[in-house]
């Protein structure tokens, strides 16, 4: 299984780079995610993340995209409550790559 | 993961086959045509075989030293199991009447993705060892050894099939191929030989009841964001009920419905009818997945999966069960549901409550599709519909293969769809309702990492609505099923651009006059709706 080297330790990640173990998961190693994409992390993108690593705490699942937006309009103003503002600041996409960085499991099925 | 080739590159297809014979032709594993393989926690989680890492890419697949025995006792029980096997086995007289009705064939140009020749990656194997001609004459009859190489073959090509059985409309001796892939994949998964994409789901749907894993309480929490959604739209308040004894019908749907965009603008639209007839109807947090990745990995996980469904209605004390919009769910409902966990004894033949209609045809499974409950709600005039909410749309209708093929449901989503929307335009008609496309992606195929594949996969669904996108100016393509909306969405946007995807209750909710409804100014994707744009 692929790793991914964070402060000397290796974490265990799948074929795309999500980590294996969401418990594992420390802000370095977001941190060293968004480096390889050549992203600085901000306080937006941290605000993202948290909202990610609460939510999943709770519903062991990353959010619908409707309640990703709906929760940072709420928090972070309402002109940050869409898509659009999500895909600026993950051009990836939030569900894939903000997932990701919050060392979440990509969700599957008939998604 | 394997960048995806440009639309202008990908579709200068090759027709020409290789040089040499196909059996001397191995298949070469391409990057972008494959799902990685299945994690072993997630065999572990269904108790298949041969849990371990591995990958595709590897030479060594891990495989227990007597893997050859294993297949061909398998090959056996099959055959032994079901008849239809081997008189599929038998009876291809190599004809060809399929070779260009696979969408995965036209949009790739692999000979080895022609349904007959498909299918003799694995007859030849059955000739081998199975047929006294094949034993005794071995290539001349048709006849190959297993080998590591040939079992790589089988893996690669019958996870390019869909199952979706368009082929089998052209056979003139009516063999199913789908039939015969589903046989290539149960032997497969003897090995722990799945796809991660179909294994992870069914672990999912094993240990949670739906493929995605939502807990109970994250369905309710979903269901509420999208009624808040519905109150800002329609300033009704709907408080639906779950796990409810006693309701008279229990409501199955696939929990892509519950999760994805743009299925949940469906589901919303399923909340808005139920709450509109004053249905008395309950969701389940138990079985709360309709679909099933079980059917394209054995039919002994498939039944396992699908169990939950009558234990829930007989749990729930229902009459009858009424399904969402969904694709292979139904051909799993409607074909083997009955036998597999049935008889469903302790359920009544489904009778519509609000227009008394006896539903007849699923009197052996109890169970309606929502397009056949909600076509026959508008025959008898009982839903106020403004068709003009939806005159922003130019809508064409995408028929699901297993809706169509699996159980004829032709007819009832263009009612719908007429009675929705003014403007309603067919695709050529060598496309649809029984000969219809497969979106390109359907039986566990949709995943990330074989997008190569899939686009290929797509483009004659995608050629069809370019085709009216063209002529009528359609922006938008309505379907019946979750894995439509899901891969749709991809395939058209790479295809054909700026293409909607939509289910049908989306069409019904945005159109539908509700008791006590504030005038609406936007539809459920919150877009102005047509005459109302600029108001505030």
């Amino acid at each position: 299984m692929p790793t991914l080297e964070v402060d000397g330790k290796n974490f265990e990640v799948d074929e795309e780079g999500y980590l294996q173990d969401w418990t594992q998961w420390n802000e370095n190693i977001a941190k060293r995610m968004a480096k390889d994409d050549g992203l600085d992390l901000s306080d937006s993108h941290w605000e993202v993340i948290r909202f990610l690593r609460e939510y999943f705490e709770k519903y062991q699942i990353a959010p619908m995209i409707k309640i990703l937006t709906k929760e940072i309009g709420k928090t972070m103003g309402p002109e940050k409550g869409n898509t659009k503002y999500l895909y600026e600041l993950y051009p990836a996409g939030p569900a894939k790559q903000a997932c990701r960085y919050a060392g979440l499991p990509k969700p599957t099925g008939c998604v | 993961m394997a960048k995806t080739p440009k639309p202008d590159e990908l579709s200068k297809i090759d027709y020409a086959p290789p040089q040499s014979a196909w059996m001397d032709t191995p298949a070469e594993l391409k990057e972008g045509n494959w799902c990685y393989g299945a994690k072993p926690k997630n065999l572990e989680t269904l108790h298949f075989p041969n849990p371990r890492e591995w990958r595709v890419q590897d030479e060594d697949w891990k495989l227990p030293e007597n893997w050859q025995e294993i297949i061909l006792k398998g090959m056996k029980d099959l055959l032994d199991k079901y008849r239809s096997f081997r008189v599929f086995m038998d009876i291809c007289v190599r004809c060809g009447a399929c070779a260009d009705k696979c969408h995965f064939f036209i949009g790739s140009g692999d000979p080895k993705n022609m349904p007959v020749l498909r299918a003799e990656l694995l007859r030849s194997v059955y000739r081998g060892n199975f047929t006294k001609a094949g034993k005794i004459l071995g290539k001349l009859a048709g006849a190959r050894e297993l080998t590591y190489s040939v079992l790589k073959e089988w893996w690669y090509y019958f996870f390019q099939c869909t199952e979706c059985r368009r082929c089998s409309v052209f056979c003139p001796y009516g063999i199913d191929t789908a039939e015969i892939t589903m046989m290539g994949r149960e032997l497969l998964n003897l090995l722990g030989l799945n796809t991660d994409w179909i294994s992870g789901p069914a672990a999912n749907c094993y240990m949670k009841g739906n493929h995605l894993g939502l807990e109970p309480h994250t369905i309710v929490g979903n269901l509420e964001y999208m009624l808040d959604d519905i109150e800002t739209v329609t300033g009704i308040k709907i408080t639906p009920t779950f796990n409810r004894k006693g309701a008279e019908i229990l409501f199955v749907t696939p929990s892509g419905d519950l999760f994805a965009d743009p299925g949940t603008y469906t589901c919303m639209g399923y909340l808005m009818l139920f709450h509109e007839l004053g249905l008395d109807y309950t969701w389940s947090t138990y079985a709360s997945e309709g679909g099933n990745f079980g059917f394209f990995t054995s039919n002994e996980l498939a039944k396992r999966l699908n169990s939950k469904i009558y234990a829930e209605a007989k749990r729930l004390g229902v009459k009858w069960i009424l399904g969402g919009e969904c694709g292979h769910m139904w051909r799993v409902l409607n074909q083997y549901m009955d036998t597999w966990n049935g008889p469903a004894d302790f359920l009544q033949v489904p009778k519509s409550p609000i227009t008394g209609t006896v539903f007849e045809n699923a009197k052996s499974t109890k169970m309606v599709h929502i397009a056949e409950f909600t076509a026959d709600l508008i025959k008898n005039g009982k839903l106020k519909l403004d068709k003009s909410r939806n005159d922003n749309l130019k809508v064409t209708f995408h028929d699901s293969c297993n809706t169509s093929r699996g159980m004829g449901i032709f007819e009832e989503p263009r009612y719908i769809i007429n009675n929705t929307c003014n403007h309603f335009y067919e695709m050529d008609e060598l496309t649809t309702r029984e000969k219809t496309f497969c979106c390109g992606s359907g039986s566990g195929l949709n995943a990330g990492e074989n997008m190569e594949i899939r686009m290929r996969g797509g483009l004659p669904r995608a050629n069809a609505v370019k085709d009216v996108v063209d002529k009528y100016g359609v922006n938008m393509v309505a379907n019946i099923c979750a894995i439509d909306r899901a891969v749709l969405t991809a395939s058209l946007d790479y295809w054909v651009p700026g293409t909607g995807v939509t289910g049908v209750h989306e069409l019904v909710a945005n159109a539908l006059i509700m008791k006590g409804e504030q005038p609406r100014t936007t539809n459920l994707r919150g877009m102005p709706l047509p005459g109302t744009e600029g108001q505030e």
